[in-house]
């Protein structure tokens, strides 16, 4: 303490005992906003959104658009692969591929709706790669598609929008930044071998995010300068969700 | 807190530069920031575990924090900044300020322990003895293991070097648990001790050496 507060320690004193008591109460408060769901308007949970959006910043900076997810060998496969969506899986949908169409909207020059055979004609890789939940489990699966890069280039996306977005079938809805959808794992996956209940026909596939920014059952991508957030982002996930 | 401790309340303190064994107003700052840190991000990250709670056991929701994962995810990515930031703070002023003598581990610490467990080790502010050397040296390695050990979590592709060294994203997983329950058997420890010791409690707050009693 300073010589010049010195005369007033005492009364320094106990304004410093009741800014602790005052502290721990806010501490108190704060453990009984536990059951925040990030909608609310009260300044925890702007507060929390505000760090998540920060934590977006963060993750973008982080992000190397060359740097390449692990991939395992074959044996290393999870096998049956954990079905997981915001429903269980009896509810899965299960989509007429002849019938089906992917829709294109927003930033994009040719918008002609896609058939499936189209899309399985485009050039194929595959990738053996952990895919990471957001619950903290993971599992090793394959996938087979196109490149995600190579289509987007292909319709005539404007690669310098900031978001790609989808719409599918189980009204589930995502999106993600341009550098990660340009990266060269992101596939767009049109081959099902475990089963349908895993998006046919069409789902994407990034390794360098976590498991819900996976879409299944795709209907409509589209290109946006405006984050179009999606399911479990609106809820309160954070949106970039990086690997 | 009491407001009527052992000091006199209407004669002049000793200042704390010229007490021994106060505590500076950084480390006090640093220690209650970094306890506010340590408790959202492990009662954020009992809610998190529970998500798959992979150990076959689920922590009772009413300890956690968050109310559902996402909720503790924001908070658990919020404190980890304010932790990082303050543990690095902290690091460059114990080593700038010459702190980190005060605490390197020493020998005697049977000696001290055998003495801790008889219940006759002193506790003086400021000055540490073996035990408590040991014990911080042990809590910081916590603390530096289970940032290490999340931030592997976190971003396993962009890290994947530092991922693998912990056994990959699985074995990295089960590094920050046991981190967290090497932090937790920490402050067991380092509360008991505290409330068995008020003099010391008060310093942390006050920064001044209470009378031992």
């Amino acid at each position: 303490m300073s010589k010049l507060l010195k005369p007033f320690a005492p009364q320094l004193e106990k304004l410093e005992r009741r800014l602790f008591l005052k502290r721990s109460l806010s501490l108190g408060a704060l453990t009984m906003l536990s059951g925040c769901t990030l909608r609310d308007e009260d300044s925890v949970d702007r507060l929390l959104l505000a760090m998540s959006r920060f934590n977006d910043r963060a993750q973008a900076a982080l992000f190397d658009p060359a740097r390449l997810a692990p991939t395992f060998a074959e044996s290393e496969i999870t096998t049956p692969f954990p079905f997981n969506a915001y429903y269980e899986e009896p509810l899965a949908p299960t989509v007429d591929a002849a019938g089906w169409r992917l829709e294109l909207s927003g930033r994009i020059d040719d918008k002609r709706p896609w058939r499936i055979e189209d899309l399985q004609a485009l050039p194929q890789a595959e990738q053996i790669t952990r895919f990471v939940c957001v619950e903290g489990w993971s599992a090793i699966g394959r996938w087979r598609g196109t490149p995600f890069a190579g289509f987007l280039r292909r319709i005539g996306a404007d690669l310098s929008a900031r978001y790609v977005g989808f719409h599918c079938a189980d009204r589930y809805s995502s999106s993600i930044d341009m550098a990660s959808a340009l990266h060269p794992q992101t596939l767009l996956v049109t081959d099902f071998p475990g089963g349908s209940k895993y998006g046919a026909p069409l789902r994407l596939r990034i390794p360098t995010k976590l498991g819900f920014k996976n879409p299944k059952f795709i209907t409509e991508i589209f290109v946006s300068d405006d984050n179009p957030g999606g399911y479990w982002e609106d809820k309160g996930y954070n949106w970039f969700s990086g690997s | 807190m009491t407001t009527t401790g052992s000091e006199p309340q209407d004669a002049a303190p000793p200042s704390p530069e010229l007490s021994p064994g106060a505590h500076s107003v950084f480390v006090r700052l640093a220690h209650w920031v970094n306890a506010f840190a340590i408790l959202v991000m492990i009662l954020s990250g009992w809610r998190i575990y529970d998500a798959d709670p992979f150990l076959g056991f689920s922590i009772p929701r009413d300890f956690t924090l968050g109310g559902w994962l996402a909720g503790a995810l924001a908070w658990h990515f919020a404190a980890m900044w304010l932790l990082v930031a303050n543990g690095l703070a902290y690091l460059v002023y114990a080593l700038a300020s010459g702190h980190w003598r005060d605490l390197a581990p020493t020998g005697g610490l049977w000696r001290d322990l055998a003495a801790a467990l008889a219940g006759m080790l002193d506790h003086v502010p400021g000055r540490y003895n073996a035990v408590q050397r040991w014990l911080y040296l042990f809590a910081m390695g916590c603390i530096i293991l289970a940032v290490v050990s999340g931030v592997a979590i976190w971003k396993p592709v962009q890290f994947q070097e530092l991922t693998s060294v912990l056994g990959g994203y699985e074995g990295a997983r089960r590094w920050h648990f046991a981190a967290m329950t090497g932090l937790v058997a920490f402050l067991i420890v380092h509360v008991a001790a505290a409330l068995s010791a008020p003099h010391v409690l008060k310093a942390m707050i006050r920064g001044r050496a209470g009378q031992t009693p």
